[in-house]
């Protein structure tokens, strides 16, 4: 491990130890917010009664699905576009100042065209991760070195053959920055969606345990969530680490 | 890229905006005629719609609410964001032990931490700020910190030889490396920063464009949903489009 590695570890342990100590000696009042091991033991709690595993499922599940399917339109999108530069020009803008838009005020209009179900909320973060996808493939294809294409066509590729052997390869790191964004955005899009209007899902439970003033689950919950998209995104920047290094060799 | 959208010229570049805008209503139309009242308003009477409701006596104290709030969000977001992102920009070691924790800082579902502002700051104007200056300050921060380490080591070198004295380096040297970056992030923030007080509108807050909106999304005002999404889509994307446009410039010129 590195030394800032190290040091990370330290200082992420001691702003927990701080915020423990705050609580428990009443700095920060009981009623605000409990202390980290409480959230832990509000964790296992949920975990023994089988909420947590209840209330995360459908959560996982969509934004399984939105996360999928926001990459692999995404990348569908993007070649494609990249492939009509005029249609490119023309929707530049729009792609620039897409994340500007407060996307999910579209979910009424959603929940209208595909109904009372998960549909309206894995749409939500589709709209949300897709474009990211997008904007990285079109950055990636931008980067393919000409000689690359050049060499592909010397072998006679099919179109399919191209996109394959060459492009996917040649784009795999600046499309992977799209990819960890989709999966935040799609994690953000679903979660925000559950808060504002759905019956189930984490979202649903956390403001349901603000509502019901049930300190204890929220906290858990909250605690889960950061904890758990903590843990995905290490996971994802490890990736890129192996990926990088096999660029390098 | 840019290059063919430079040689386009102006009125290239208007004739494609043009395009772009005439799709997005044929597509809204296209929209209506299939789902029809239920889910959404026609552009014209939307349109119609917003130029009655916008001067109207009941919607500008929550344009104004909105506007307050965001305001001073976005000026703790930049001042925070700029201040911690030159920060550990300068400051090496800091800035690699921060740089993994700033990023998945970014990538967390803030709403989850709602609550949570709710319970420090109460309802109010203070929770909707300090909820939009979450959303904001991070990337700020992330885009300053590497807009100091992208500085050319060799311009800093060029300084010493030179004996330029503190400020002039500053002055001549790394102000113009590190400003259109941090521009960039402040582009970003400013977006992130909206969305923040806008879902912070809509959880606890009796004024606001979100607390309209999410008013009229409980009462099903069809009319009030599509104006309301409307005029903050036109106003995200026309300021947008002015910081993009600043940004570019400030590019270019490097």
């Amino acid at each position: 491990m590195t030394r800032a590695g190290g040091v990370r570890i330290l200082v992420a342990a001691g702003l927990v130890l701080s915020l423990e100590i705050c609580c428990r000696s009443g700095i920060i009042n009981m009623a605000t917010m409990i202390p980290p091991s409480e959230m832990l033991g509000a964790i296992v709690d949920l975990a023994r009664s089988g909420r947590l595993l209840k209330e995360s499922l459908p959560t996982f599940r969509n934004v399984t699905i939105a996360f999928v399917l926001a990459v692999g339109l995404g990348v569908i999108g993007g070649t494609v576009l990249h492939s009509l530069p005029r249609v490119r020009r023309v929707l530049d803008p729009l792609l620039a100042s897409y994340y500007a838009v407060p996307f999910f005020a579209l979910y009424p209009l959603f929940v209208v065209i595909f109904g009372l179900n998960d549909w309206p909320l894995i749409m939500i973060g589709i709209v949300f991760a897709g474009v990211a996808v997008v904007v990285s493939t079109l950055n990636g294809i931008d980067r393919v070195p000409p000689v690359l294409l050049k060499v592909a066509r010397i072998y006679r590729m099919s179109r399919t053959a191209q996109v394959g052997l060459v492009i996917l390869p040649a784009i795999a790191l600046p499309l992977f920055t799209g990819i960890k964004l989709a999966l935040a955005y799609s994690f953000i899009g679903i979660l925000a969606g559950e808060f504002i209007l759905a019956s189930a899902g984490i979202g649903h439970a956390i403001a349901f345990a603000y509502d019901a003033f049930d300190n204890r689950t929220m906290y858990g919950l909250i605690a889960f969530t950061l904890i758990l998209v903590t843990l995905m995104n290490m996971g994802l920047q490890a990736c890129e680490r192996l990926l990088l290094k096999g660029r390098s060799r | 890229m840019t290059q063919s959208t430079a040689a386009l010229g102006t009125s290239g570049r208007l004739r494609d905006f043009a395009l772009l805008v005439a799709c997005i209503l044929a597509g809204w139309q296209a929209l209506y005629v299939i789902v029809g009242d239920i889910a959404i308003t026609s552009p014209a009477s939307t349109i119609g719609y917003a130029i009655e409701l916008l001067p109207s006596s009941e919607f500008r104290p929550h344009l104004a609410a909105s506007l307050t709030a965001f305001g001073d969000a976005l000026l703790i977001s930049y001042a925070g964001g700029v201040v911690l992102g030159l920060t550990l920009g300068f400051h090496r070691f800091s800035g690699e032990v921060a740089e993994p924790m700033l990023g998945a800082l970014y990538s967390l579902p803030k709403i989850a931490l709602y609550p949570i502002i709710l319970q420090i700051f109460g309802l109010g104007l203070s929770a909707k700020v300090a909820f939009g200056a979450l959303h904001g300050v991070i990337p700020v921060a992330l885009f300053s910190m590497n807009a100091v380490r992208g500085i050319n080591p060799t311009h800093l070198r060029t300084a010493r030889v030179l004996r330029l004295s503190s400020i002039e380096t500053v002055r001549t040297i790394v102000a113009p490396a590190i400003v259109p970056e941090i521009v960039t992030g402040l582009r970003v923030g400013f977006s992130l920063t909206l969305l923040g007080v806008l879902i912070g509108e809509m959880f606890a807050s009796q004024h606001g464009m979100g607390f309209l909106l999410i008013n009229a999304i409980n009462l099903h005002d069809v009319k009030m949903i599509t104006t309301l999404i409307f005029v903050l889509f036109l106003f995200a994307t026309v300021t947008s489009a002015i910081l993009l446009a600043i940004d570019r410039r400030l590019h270019v010129r490097v």
